[in-house]
Order: structure tokens, then C-alpha cells, then sequence
């Protein structure tokens, strides 16, 4: 009767934990995996005016329709004017970019060549 | 004739009606036989038409095509289906089966490496000129004889793409191997790809023909034989410069001259591709 019960409660523990780890990933987890190298990189295109402009273009481009085009949040998708996003290094954000938060249902957008991630950081801290 | 006056003002109030919904600016594939990591945004759906134009010396020219459907079902899951016909000067236009595939993103993160395993079922006959990928002995002389849908090709193909981003570039390597569930042996095949944007940041004013909308590369692809005769004897090979235009929130056109590596092959296979993405499709449909 033991053993019938053992694998059982092994299955709902290791459910809970999984829900508990996703919860926590949706809240900001991803932060804690940035390198150290990476989370202390400077923006090459920082404060540029050109490139605010040209990240605005490819956030319209490939964020606008999850973020909305004031990158306020649609439905379940966070919104960018955030105490995070603000807190965030340059060097996060273009990680987050980079790799995305695919348990969260972020994608990552590394088909994006590293200059234009780095243009779209260049806006989203234009916001704050 | 009005019937058919109206079938076409249908499909053009259709197609203007897609191209009505606003689209991802840059639709996913450089290339037509190589699969990347990059998967489709959840949610989205791209329609794509995959067409490769030949001349065999000993027979007449085709046009294969395939329509695509790839929906973005997870960050990590793409799924997609694809409907095969093909046209043969002097012969017929048939449509020759489907396709169905999946491919898995194991690993959550960016790595030097990135891997995906590729899942596809195939249900097509033996008319099939679509050529997306070649395995095993394909070759030419399997375009020779006329227009035969008798043999019912029922096949599962895996795949093992290995793919990293550098610098702008991307290198992209498939390994495939195929079974037709007949009973024949399995097949093998390869798929190798490079490719670049023309400009890696973008431009801050909006524009249509701006470098970054432009992408060059080349492909490499071919049979390695099968399980018995496993090897290049006896199998085909193409060497095949790419470029895509992503019109911005907009069609992706894609274009591709294959050259044929040895005397199995084509001499020339001549690819055109057009993507069209829609973002968030099923939102749309819920009407959020």
C-alpha cells in the first residue's frame, strides 16, 4: 500500500514544485540568471538619438503586438514602464532579448542581429 | 465566365484581407532546405509558398510547391503543416500529399549550440516534386518518368538541427535521416547554411529597401545514402546561394538558384519563396 502511494505523492510534489519554480520565473527569476559579465555591459548605443529612433522602428516591428504600441502590456503581457525594466541594466535587458524568458512565453529574439537588440534597449530605457 | 470572374474577386478580397492584418516585420527562413533554432512567436501563424523550378535534360521541366502553415504553439514548440502539388510541362498539375511536422527547442536558452529535434510525418505519393529536403539516392532520375501518383509514400523523418548565431551570422546544420514505413531502409541526408544580414543595426528612419531587410547566405545540401549503402555513391548535392527581402510589416520574398555538385543532380533548381506572417492569430480570432 506504501509503495502504491510513494510515486504518487513524488508526481503531485515534484507538480507543486514545478508551479512554484514557473511562478517564480514569471516573476522576474530570469533576472537571476544574467552572468555577471553581461549584467555589467555598457549599451555601445547609449543616449544615441538615432538609435532610440531605430529601436522604437524594430520594437514597433516585432514587440508592439504582445507589449502594445505604447509597450503598456496587452492581456497577460507585462507592460515595459515597469520599476524592473527601469531597475534593469542595459546589459539585462539585451540578455532577456537575447535569450528570452520562454517559460513565461517570452521568445527569445537572438535572430536579431546583437545591434539591434542593443537598439531596442536603447528605447526601452528611453521610456523610463 | 462571370463564375470565374468571381472566384477571382473572392480571392482577391481574401489576400487583401490578409494583407490587411498587420504582420511581424521579418517572417521567419533565410533558407528553403535548412532549418534553424529560431522558431515561430507563439501565437503567430506564418503562410508561406515554397516553390523549386528544374529543367531535367531528359525530361520536362517542373514546378514543385508547397504551402506552408507554421504556427507557434510554445516558445519551444513549432508546428507546422504543408500541402505538396506540382505541375510537369507536357504532363499534369496534381497535388501529391501533406506534411506534418514538429520541431522541439530543448534547451531554454542561447547557447554556441543550439540544438532542436524535428519531428515530421509525411503522407505524399510518389509524384512529389517539392524537393525539401534530399536523403538517401534522390536524384535526378527520379524526375524523369511522367507523372506517377501510384506509389503512396508514407514516411517519418527526423532531423537534428544544430544552429548558432555569431557576429550577425548565422550557421545552421541539419542532420536528416528518413523512413518510409513501407519498409524501406532509412535514409540519410545533410543540410549545411550560412547567412548574414547586409547591415546589422538598423536604420532609424522607416524604409522598405534598407540594408537590414536584406539577407545573403548559401545552403549546401544532399544525400548521404541508406542504412546499407550509406556514403555519397550514387546520391545528389546542391550548392545553393540565398537571399530574402522582410518587407517591412509585410511579406518576406525569398529567392534561391541551386547549381547541382555532381551527375546525379539537377543541373539548375531555381526557388522562390514568400512568407506571410500574422501576429497573434488566435487573439485576433477571439477578437481581443
Amino acid at each position: 500500500m506504501r509503495s502504491r502511494k510513494t510515486p504518487l505523492l513524488m508526481i503531485l510534489t515534484f507538480i507543486l514544485g514545478a508551479s512554484l519554480l514557473f511562478a517564480a520565473a514569471g516573476d522576474g527569476l530570469w533576472m537571476t540568471k544574467v552572468p555577471d559579465k553581461q549584467r555589467s555591459r555598457d549599451n555601445p548605443f547609449d543616449g544615441r538619438a538615432d538609435a532610440i529612433a531605430a529601436g522604437a522602428k524594430l520594437f514597433r516591428q516585432n514587440c508592439a503586438t504582445c507589449h502594445g504600441g505604447e509597450a503598456t502590456g496587452m492581456e497577460n503581457r507585462p507592460s515595459l514602464h515597469s520599476e524592473r525594466i527601469r531597475a534593469a541594466t542595459p546589459g539585462e535587458l539585451e540578455w532577456l532579448l537575447k535569450n528570452g524568458s520562454m517559460k513565461n512565453g517570452m521568445p527569445s529574439w537572438s535572430r536579431l542581429p546583437e545591434q539591434q537588440r542593443w537598439q531596442i534597449v536603447a528605447f526601452l530605457k528611453s521610456l523610463q | 465566365m462571370f463564375c470565374c470572374k468571381l472566384k477571382t474577386l473572392g480571392l482577391l478580397v481574401c489576400v487583401a484581407g490578409v494583407l490587411a492584418v498587420p504582420s511581424c516585420a521579418m517572417a521567419q527562413g533565410n533558407y528553403f532546405v535548412t532549418y534553424t533554432h529560431h522558431m515561430e512567436e507563439p501565437g503567430n501563424l506564418e503562410f508561406a509558398a515554397k516553390s523549386v523550378t528544374g529543367f531535367p535534360r531528359a525530361g520536362n521541366a517542373f514546378w514543385g510547391n508547397a504551402i506552408e502553415m507554421e504556427y507557434g504553439v510554445k516558445t519551444w514548440w513549432t508546428s507546422e503543416l504543408y500541402l505538396d502539388s506540382q505541375t510537369t510541362a507536357n504532363e499534369s498539375s496534381v497535388f501529391t500529399g501533406f506534411r506534418l511536422e514538429n520541431r522541439v527547442r530543448p534547451l531554454l536558452q542561447e547557447h554556441w549550440i543550439n540544438p532542436v529535434l524535428y519531428v515530421e510525418f509525411e503522407d505524399i505519393n510518389s509524384a512529389d516534386k517539392a524537393l525539401l529536403e534530399v536523403v538517401g539516392h534522390d536524384g535526378v532520375a527520379d524526375f524523369l518518368g511522367r507523372n506517377d501518383r501510384s506509389e503512396k509514400k508514407r514516411e517519418v523523418e527526423l532531423k537534428l538541427i544544430l544552429s548558432s548565431n555569431f557576429k550577425g551570422w548565422n550557421l545552421a546544420e541539419n542532420m536528416t535521416a528518413e523512413k518510409n514505413m513501407a519498409g524501406d531502409p532509412w535514409e540519410f541526408g545533410y543540410a549545411v547554411a550560412v547567412s548574414r544580414p547586409l547591415s546589422l543595426a538598423a536604420s532609424p528612419r522607416e524604409c522598405r529597401f534598407c540594408r537590414e531587410n536584406f539577407t545573403m547566405g548559401a545552403e549546401l545540401y544532399g544525400g548521404l545514402g541508406d542504412r546499407y549503402s550509406f556514403g555519397l555513391h550514387d546520391t545528389s548535392h546542391y550548392l545553393a546561394p540565398t537571399m530574402a527581402f522582410h518587407l517591412p510589416s509585410g511579406p518576406t520574398f525569398s529567392v534561391s538558384p541551386a547549381a547541382g555538385l555532381n551527375r546525379n543532380s539537377h543541373g539548375f533548381l531555381l526557388r522562390f519563396g514568400v512568407a506571410y506572417e500574422i501576429n497573434q492569430v488566435v487573439s485576433r480570432l477571439r477578437g481581443k
